[in-house]
């Protein structure tokens, strides 16, 4: 069982659905002993990221996610997610994260060139690095994904597993261990997206 | 590389789609679900539902349909049509949307964009404008493009973007329903006046008209159509291959 942690930000019905079209039983939910039981936990998110670290933190979840991932349990952020398990955010102040992943998150304004718009949003593609993580197993170069967002993972260069480029090489998802994080959305990018969370749901 | 985006949209009545579609291959040429899934299958980047229901009845069996097509369908849905309430923003997203277009529920009150820009995201809120020229001057109209409200289009849109809008569709009133191609000097001023994503709308009506608007106002992100993809006179298969082929970067 998958449990995706509900703390109280964004809304996980796709998400849901997503695992529910590959065939795998998935839960929303804040219940800490569903997500010590699950085998593999999503961390979601959308909006800001001092709102989301803080009810992270403050219910206790943020925690429990660390300690299970140091465990070994499979840990997949999505979007605002991957970005929580960053050491800190400099989106609207500094905000402290999860530091399960090296590095920091930062604005994209400050790598890509003044023309291009703000956030980068729209269907981007995929450029692995070499060899291709696992959780890409079913994917070839240059598929596209979904990307919404305005801040990207800086100084993590150790752990990224694929850049999208748009006027510059931008983190599109990272991995250290067990811990995998996507800037853009599995659940909303079509097949491609599926196959990922696929292969996610087989480590 | 961003791709461009192609993006049909469906008016929805009482849980069905309204105006005549005709494919082949679909059982029920009606059904929300079907045709979505059509879409998403032939290349559609994204999808847009707009609810025209009047009825409260209406409303509810729209939010059904919105569930069962977000729990099939995995790419991004858009969905406008009476939004006049954050609790509207609310009643859509829970059910799979994932953003919201407003439009004459923004003109009545101006404060939503910025409230719903608050608490869902500026991702989130999409502020979609029917403009028509009136002697001279781009004009916001309202009530489905039967109202002038006087406002001036470009003021009107920049307004609604410092509000928070993360997203500009602009329907030409001028343009719409005449195929004659999309409305570039209105597009052109609103992209020269705002740095958000600005969407087409309006005029298509062949696959040349999408090369056009690319490659004249490269900073349009995405076009925006109806009818010329229900009636099957514009194939979004072909027309991705035909703006690949042409140098527009496309999801294929």
């Amino acid at each position: 069982m998958i449990a995706i942690v509900d703390y109280g930000v964004g809304n996980l019905f796709s998400l849901v659905s997503s695992f529910k079209a590959i065939g795998i039983d998935a839960v929303a939910t804040s219940d800490k002993e569903i997500i010590k039981k699950a085998d593999k936990i999503i961390l979601p998110g959308v909006g800001a990221f001092g709102d989301a670290a803080e009810k992270l933190f403050s219910s206790g979840l943020a925690d429990l996610v660390v300690e299970q991932a140091k465990s070994g349990k499979p840990l997949l952020g999505i979007c605002l997610g991957m970005q929580l398990l960053f050491e800190k955010s400099f989106e609207y102040g500094e905000h402290k994260g999860l530091s399960l992943i090296k590095g920091e998150i930062r604005p994209i304004a400050e790598v890509i060139p003044n023309d291009y718009k703000i956030p980068h949003i729209g269907w981007n593609a995929l450029k692995f690095k070499n060899p291709k993580n696992e959780i890409f197993k079913y994917l070839n170069d240059g598929d596209f994904v979904y990307f919404v967002h305005s801040f990207y993972g800086a100084n993590c260069s150790d752990s990224v597993i694929a850049t999208a480029e748009y006027g510059a090489y931008l983190t599109a998802a990272v991995a250290k261990g067990n811990v995998y994080g996507c800037q853009f959305h599995p659940e909303k990018s079509g097949e491609v997206g599926l196959k990922i969370l696929k292969a996610f749901c087989e480590l | 590389m961003i791709t461009k985006r192609i993006i049909p949209c469906l008016d929805v009545k009482n849980g069905r789609v309204v105006k005549g579609v005709n494919f082949e291959g679909l059982s029920d040429v009606s059904s929300p679900v079907e045709l979505g899934k059509y879409y998403s299958e032939c290349g559609a980047d994204e999808l847009v539902f707009y609810d025209i229901t009047a009825s409260s009845e209406g409303r509810k069996l729209f939010t059904d349909i919105l569930k069962e097509v977000a729990s099939t369908i995995f790419i991004p849905l858009t969905v406008g049509g009476g939004i006049n309430t954050l609790d509207d923003f609310d009643r859509v997203l829970k059910c799979g949307a994932d953003k919201v277009s407003v439009n004459s529920g923004a003109i009545k009150n101006p404060d939503l964009i910025y409230q719903a820009a608050k608490r869902y995201g500026d991702q989130c809120v999409v502020l979609s404008a029917d403009v028509k020229r009136v002697d001279g001057v781009f004009r916001v109209f309202a009530k489905g493009g039967r109202e002038n409200t006087g406002m001036e289009a470009i003021e009107w849109i920049k307004r609604g973007v410092d509000n928070g809008a993360g997203e500009i569709v602009l329907n030409s009133i001028d343009t719409d329903g005449v195929k004659g191609g999309f409305d570039l000097e209105m597009l052109e001023k609103v992209c020269n006046a705002v740095s958000v994503p600005v969407i087409a709308s309006g005029g298509a009506g062949n696959v040349e008209h999408f090369i056009k608007l690319f490659k004249t106002l490269p900073k349009v992100d995405a076009g925006l159509a109806a009818s010329i993809f229900h009636f099957g006179e514009v194939k979004i298969k072909d027309l991705k291959q035909t703006l690949k082929e042409n140098g527009i970067p496309v999801r294929i």
